[in-house]
């Protein structure tokens, strides 16, 4: 089959790809564009290790087409800490220790941010609700749910 | 010069700093095993058997092989014949031969330019099968009817007479059995059940595998431990392990699933037949479920006898566990060494049946046996608790083990915690909590024996003063921190001066996996050794500058002094200063140690779980969760509460949903993780910690390791608390709303 060529504002930058038209758009980031910083656990959208955001809207990479990515606007890990500042998230993540092995944190940290964009005053619940399509299986959730509350403070100014 | 006074004062032991390799982990900069790409790379998929047992008549490769794009295919033709034992299970769990074992069980692999190419090829593999009959069953693969595995698999330890599928058989235990149980007031007994499940790691097993026609390969890999894939994936392939690199990438979860190989030298056969190209090969989620290590499911027959006033008399039990369809893989031993541990026994004894099935080939999964065996007997302590109108703790304190017990495994207990996790949890906050109508507390402990092995490891000392750390086991769950923290306190050097690599297998001997719970005690005791070691040359160098003995030099806040007035009065010599005029001293300095690690202190702990049974749908809500566990030592206080924590939730999701489901036609149901649930974010609340400290005497800084024995306590603590709730005992797991809704209805 033949590839496609796709132009996409990716982390802020226009890109251009070519894709195979069966590719997700997990496979084009990861495997196209070498930012392997978006993770792949199921491939079924049940695990959101791939979560991103298209146009604002979080989305598992692994659910949608390379090709359907034509014209939007997405936004990975890659593209969460300004320059050499990280965001508070990222912070606040490490400083809880609120990852062990690693591998659902870019999943998370896309997803929460994209909540406090929306929320910047969540409560527990709502935390545990927004990130229940992420699967994390080391921590129990405890301390990721700790630095996200201590972020979302942090962001509003009241730490 | 040992610092063997510095047991309880710490400067960085039981601080909290942030982990070395948390910014490469919250910027997508870490690198895991799908992450790696080589020059020139291929990509794999492998075909594999639709059918729980069935034999292979004949697999036709042609059209495979003419598709354009795929550069090689192997079949187990392509391995070497006549291994023996281990090695031949796991060449045969690799790729099926004549037969087909359990749905899911690999019988082709193809590697092409692309993963969708490779994809395309395997669905033009045509294999005929002639499907027989199969078991997946544990109490059903016992029976003298149940299909036969594998003929001859029994080994000697096995009683005349027992059908083939039990290859093995444990018969131990101390005292009289009969006069014990005659002087119970209660004699209690009930057969339990918990099924197979996975460990859930989020990051599906990867790995680039190259191998050139001389037999010298890489291979690139998410793994608990890379000594173990070469020695693995060189017998698979009849080579010389030496020749074989391989370098561990970071590591998305493994909880014991990732200790071993499956498909892995798979990647190395293809590769090898495609001139050497390097091949990548990645596990689908449903690969994963079916054709990797979950743990084992268990059926178990437990017995107790009780005095009225708690104390206990005697007990006994009979273990039957299926690790798949390969011996030697069911926990059994290890389930049954850990069944009675938690309790002062004058009579005990225990029987175990490893028995094989059609399903995947078991590996380890976070102590494995102990969940299920806690399951079966912290579950009948409870109701016999119930029965005589006792406090489940109080009754955990009266017969629990401490320094001296006679173990019911036999060795007796050294320096332990288990009274003091019971104690704490006695008085925690948690356990004042009024509960409401619909709601249950339940109470369990559980332990585990831990770990030390074959470990090997170097330390080197920069130019500057800064210290580099060489180790062999993964770091899964925040270890680099903990390794970083001892060698600081042992040499007296800022955290930041620590660098930990995790290195290839070319880097240092032998280590095993970072696996029951060992990395943080034996690495880091190892750790300790190889700085002292530095630490005795680097006061060499002072003595010889300043013309005194060696013996006459201690070493503290990263510096040389000399010990006394007697030996002199010069200024401290510090690391930095050593570090730069090391090569005009002398030359490099380093520290190294190897060794087999015994004697590793065992952890005990006990959980408390609220919850509410909503009457209408069956389902349990967690309200409050407190696990109280002995870490010897908190080397990191945050990443052992995160292997509390985490634990405890693996545990809640095998006690309240996680199971392999299969079918009538053998085949599993389901293989992903939307029927595989395993619980998230909205399925439980914050998880409440308190780390017991009785240091154990066999590392330097007390260290006991923590890993395991948090996912042991949960499965009973959940059935005990719906117990409570509901008045319903439940003992075959999981406690999913069905069941509860059943035996709700059900009355009595």
């Amino acid at each position: 089959m033949s590839n496609m060529h796709v132009t996409a504002k990716i982390n802020g930058d226009e890109t251009e790809f070519l894709c195979d038209p069966r590719e997700t758009l997990l496979d084009v980031l990861r495997d196209r564009l070498n930012l392997t910083g978006t993770k792949e656990g199921c491939g079924t959208g049940d695990c959101g290790a791939c979560t991103v955001t298209i146009d604002d809207r979080l989305v598992c990479s692994c659910l949608m087409l390379g090709v359907e990515a034509s014209g939007k606007s997405i936004e990975t890990i890659e593209g969460m800490a300004k320059g050499d500042t990280l965001h508070p998230l990222q912070k606040k993540f490490v400083e809880h220790a609120a990852l062990q092995c690693g591998i659902c944190t870019p999943g998370i940290l896309v997803a929460a941010k994209n909540l406090l964009e929306k929320n910047p005053d969540p409560n527990e619940e709502q935390v545990r609700y927004w990130l229940a399509g992420n699967l994390c299986r080391c921590t129990g959730y405890d301390k990721i749910i700790r630095a996200v509350l201590d972020a979302a403070k942090e962001m509003r100014g009241t730490s | 010069m040992a610092k063997d006074e510095i047991i309880n004062k710490f400067k960085y032991i039981g601080t909290r700093p942030n982990r070395p390799d948390g910014l490469d982990k919250v910027t997508g900069r870490a690198k895991y095993g799908a992450d790696f790409n080589a020059p020139n790379m291929l990509h794999a998929a492998v075909l594999r058997s639709p059918h729980a047992h069935a034999r292979i008549v004949k697999i036709d490769t042609s059209k495979a092989e003419a598709l354009s794009g795929v550069k090689a295919l192997v079949t187990r033709a392509d391995f070497p014949t006549g291994l023996k034992g281990e090695d031949f299970y796991l060449q045969e769990n690799t790729i099926a031969g004549d037969r087909a074992l359990y749905d899911g069980h690999a019988v082709a692999a193809v590697a092409a330019t692309s993963a969708l190419v490779a994809k395309d090829a395997i669905k033009l593999i045509e294999v005929e099968y002639e499907i027989l009959p199969h078991v997946t069953d544990v109490d059903e693969a016992m029976q003298p009817d149940a299909p036969v595995i594998r003929e001859g698999a029994q080994d000697h330890s096995v009683p005349d007479g027992l059908p083939p599928n039990i290859v093995s058989y444990m018969d131990f235990g101390h005292g009289d059995l009969e006069a014990g149980f005659s002087e119970a007031d209660l004699v209690m007994e009930n057969t339990y059940k918990t099924e197979a499940a996975h460990q859930g790691y989020i990051e599906p097993h990867a790995c680039v595998g190259q191998l050139g026609q001389d037999g010298k390969g890489d291979m690139w890999i998410c793994t608990q431990g890379q000594w173990f894939i070469r020695k693995m994936c060189t017998a698979v392939l009849g080579l010389e392990a030496s020749q074989l690199r391989v370098t561990p990438s970071e590591i998305g979860g493994g909880f014991g699933g990732k200790t071993t190989i499956f498909s892995e030298a798979l990647s190395l056969a293809l590769s090898r037949k495609a001139g050497g190209r390097p091949v990548k090969l990645v596990m689908t989620r449903s690969e994963v479920l079916r054709a990797t290590g979950p743990t084992a499911s268990a059926s178990m027959d437990v017995k107790i006898g009780m005095k009225k006033n708690g104390k206990m008399t005697a007990a006994s039990a009979v273990f039957r566990m299926q690790g798949g369809a390969f011996p030697g893989m069911a926990p059994t031993g290890m389930a049954l060494e850990c069944a009675f541990a938690n309790y002062q026994l004058p009579a005990v004894h225990h029987i175990g049946y490893d028995v094989l099935s059609n399903r995947p080939k078991s590996a380890a999964y976070r102590a494995p046996g102990s969940p299920m065996a806690a399951f079966a007997v912290e579950s009948l302590v409870d109701e016999m608790c119930r029965e005589l109108n006792l406090d489940p703790i109080d009754v955990r304190l009266l017969n629990g083990s401490k320094e001296g017990t006679k173990s019911s495994f036999g060795p007796t207990f050294r320096k332990i915690g288990l009274i003091e996790t019971l104690e704490a949890a006695k008085s925690h906050p948690n356990l004042e909590v009024k509960l409401g109508p619909n709601q249950g507390r339940g109470i369990a402990s559980g332990y585990w024996m831990n770990h030390g092995g074959e470990t090997s490891i170097s330390m080197a000392l920069g130019e500057d003063g800064t210290v580099t750390l060489s180790i062999g086991t993964p770091d899964i769950g925040g270890s680099r921190a903990s390794m970083a923290l001892m060698v600081s306190e042992t040499l007296g050097i800022p955290y930041e001066d620590v660098r930990v690599n995790v290195v290839e297998t070319g880097s240092l001997g032998v280590n095993e996996p970072t696996h029951g719970s060992r990395a943080t005690f034996a690495t880091g005791k190892a750790a300790v050794e190889a700085c002292n070691e530095a630490i005795k040359e680097m006061c060499r160098r002072a003595a010889d500058k300043w013309g005194i003995d060696p013996e006459a030099i201690d070493w503290f806040d990263g510096a040389a002094h000399p010990a006394g007035p007697n030996a002199g009065d010069f200024p401290p010599m510090t690391i930095k200063e050593i570090g730069r005029r090391m090569g005009r001293t002398g030359g490099p300095i380093s520290g190294h140690h190897a060794t087999t690690y015994g004697g590793a202190g065992e952890s005990f702990g006990t959980h408390v779980v609220d919850l509410e049974v909503d009457p209408e749908t069956g389902r349990a809500t967690i309200l409050r969760y407190l696990v109280v566990q002995d870490a010897g030592r908190a080397i990191h206080p945050s990443y052992v509460e995160g292997q509390f924590q985490g634990g405890a939730a693996q545990g809640i999701g095998w006690a309240l949903n996680e199971e392999y489901i299969y079918g009538e036609d053998g085949r599993l149901q389901n293989a992903g993780f939307l029927d595989y649930r395993v619980p998230v974010a909205s399925d439980l609340p914050m998880i409440d910690t308190v780390i017991v400290e009785v240091p154990s005497d066999s590392h330097p800084f007390g260290v006991r390791g923590v890993g395991e024995t948090g996912i042991a306590p949960p499965l009973p603590a959940i059935a005990n608390a719906i117990a409570d709730a509901t008045g319903k005992r439940l003992r075959h797991l999981p406690i999913s709303p069905p069941k509860v809704l059943k035996a709700i209805k059900e009355g009595s």
